[in-house]
């Protein structure tokens, strides 16, 4: 069953905590990983490996860089799911 | 037909002794921020590394090994003529032929040792644990000397952001021999040749030569997509290694990745879920990424500070060029 929009945040949302520390009622649609998360490039890496586990998604390099905020990784999961 | 006689080796083998070098000059980030555009507060948050060892005109390859081997020899309680073998993993021992090994186990007073230089990146060390178990078991050689060492400051682009700030120079040694009771365990190994264009020399020799290119080679990475498959693919390997070895986390005392950069170490231990009991090595703060070295280098700063102590149980762990891998766990000397 393909997750709904609401899953994909709440999922991100346990990601980022577990990653960078950061409370889960934080991470919001229009939150920036990098200004508002405290997620660096590298810490992006992380959070798009354990997405890609949780949503069974393929998110290549390539699309990474696209993936400012919550919202973009969330429709990009919305999107590409299996 | 006639019978061939088999070798015989020892039951089983282990670490018997450990030894490293660390060059005289401590180079800390200012020194690499005067050649690229970056600062002390990102290289440090982003790879861990405050300073890292260069090596001078003297300290060679060759050099560096004899002084790593002989504290090796020394910490294993044996003499340089009971080494049968010599393995050193190297990248950059820029004579190609013949093996720096050769002239290592000369140096040190072997009685002939065999000596050969093995090439495997990151993950040489576990390479050459490997090889040297085998031939303990087997019985070519009671005692193996496993060098990791490296000049990578040689093989630096000072002027690439990606990587200028990562490596170091140093050399790391083992005396691996006989044991009544297994000292270390199956190795998890392998390669990835289809990912090799992430870490690789920009250009081969010959191009140089030929005057095709005006840099001198030298290493360059993607550094995202080998961040990726090192806390991805590599927690998997560390994690099957311990499986093979039949233990579980708690069982641990010591992790030693290898010192490529200190977010993926730390990424490791949240993956392995390693308990707050395990000692995790973190050298490379302050030795940088110093290749097939960074292994044993770390292993004998661990037993020299006290923070891990001879008979401990330590997962070690290496991966980078190849991409190869090899993964086992040891009991320290
Ligand atoms: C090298 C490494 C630290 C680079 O980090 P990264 O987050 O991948 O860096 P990126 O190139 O994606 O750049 C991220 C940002 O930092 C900046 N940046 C890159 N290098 C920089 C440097 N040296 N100093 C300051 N900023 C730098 C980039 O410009 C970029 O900024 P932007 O987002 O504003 O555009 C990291 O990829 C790494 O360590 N990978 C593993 C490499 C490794 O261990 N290899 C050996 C294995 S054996």
């Amino acid at each position: 069953m393909a997750a709904t929009q609401e899953e994909i945040v709440a999922g991100l949302a346990e990601i980022v905590n577990e990653i960078a520390g950061i409370p889960v009622e934080d991470v919001q649609l229009d939150k920036s990983f990098t200004d508002d998360l405290d997620v660096d490039s590298l810490s992006m890496v992380e959070v798009v490996v354990a997405a890609e586990e949780r949503f069974d998604v393929k998110i290549p390099d390539d699309d990474v860089k696209n993936l400012k905020t919550v919202g973009d990784a969330t429709n990009y999961i919305l999107k590409h799911q299996a | 037909m006639p019978k061939i006689k088999p070798s015989k080796g020892a039951p089983y083998a282990r670490i018997l002794g450990v030894g490293g070098y660390r060059p005289t000059r401590v180079v800390p980030n200012e020194v690499i921020l005067e050649k690229i555009d970056s600062s002390d507060e990102w290289i440090r948050s982003r790879s861990g590394i405050e300073t890292r060892h260069w090596a001078n005109a003297e300290e060679t390859v060759a050099a560096m090994s004899v002084e790593a081997s002989g504290k090796a020899i020394a910490d294993a309680g044996v003499s340089a003529e009971q080494i049968g073998a010599v393995i050193v993993s190297t990248v950059t021992h820029f004579k190609q032929t013949p093996a720096v090994a050769t002239e290592i186990a000369d140096k040190l007073g072997t009685a002939k040792a065999a000596a050969f230089d093995i090439s495997a990146g990151c993950a040489g060390f576990g390479y050459g644990l490997t090889l040297a178990k085998g031939m303990i078991v087997e019985g070519s050689a009671e005692y193996v000397l496993v060098i990791g060492v490296e000049r990578l400051s040689d093989l630096t682009d000072l002027e690439d952001r990606a990587t200028a700030f990562l490596f170091g120079d140093g050399a790391g040694a083992v005396v691996v021999g006989p044991a009544t009771e297994p000292g270390i365990g199956p190795t998890v190994w392998g390669s990835e040749g289809d990912k090799s264009e992430t870490i690789k020399q920009t250009v081969p020799w010959t191009d140089y030569r030929e005057g095709e290119v005006e840099r001198f080679p030298a290493i360059t990475q993607e550094g995202q997509a080998v961040f990726r498959w090192a806390v991805f693919e590599m927690a998997k390997v560390a994690k099957e290694a311990l499986e093979v070895a039949g233990l579980s986390p708690d069982e641990l005392d010591v992790f030693i990745p290898h010192q490529a950069n200190e977010r993926i170490i730390d990424s490791m231990v949240k993956t392995l879920k390693l308990p707050e009991s395990v000692t995790v090595a973190r050298d490379v703060r302050t030795t940088g990424n110093t290749s097939a070295a960074s292994i044993p280098l770390a292993m004998e700063r661990l037993l020299a500070t006290g923070e891990a102590k001879s008979g401990d149980t330590a997962l070690v762990i290496g991966f980078g060029a190849g991409l190869a891998y090899a993964a086992t766990v040891v009991t320290l000397p």
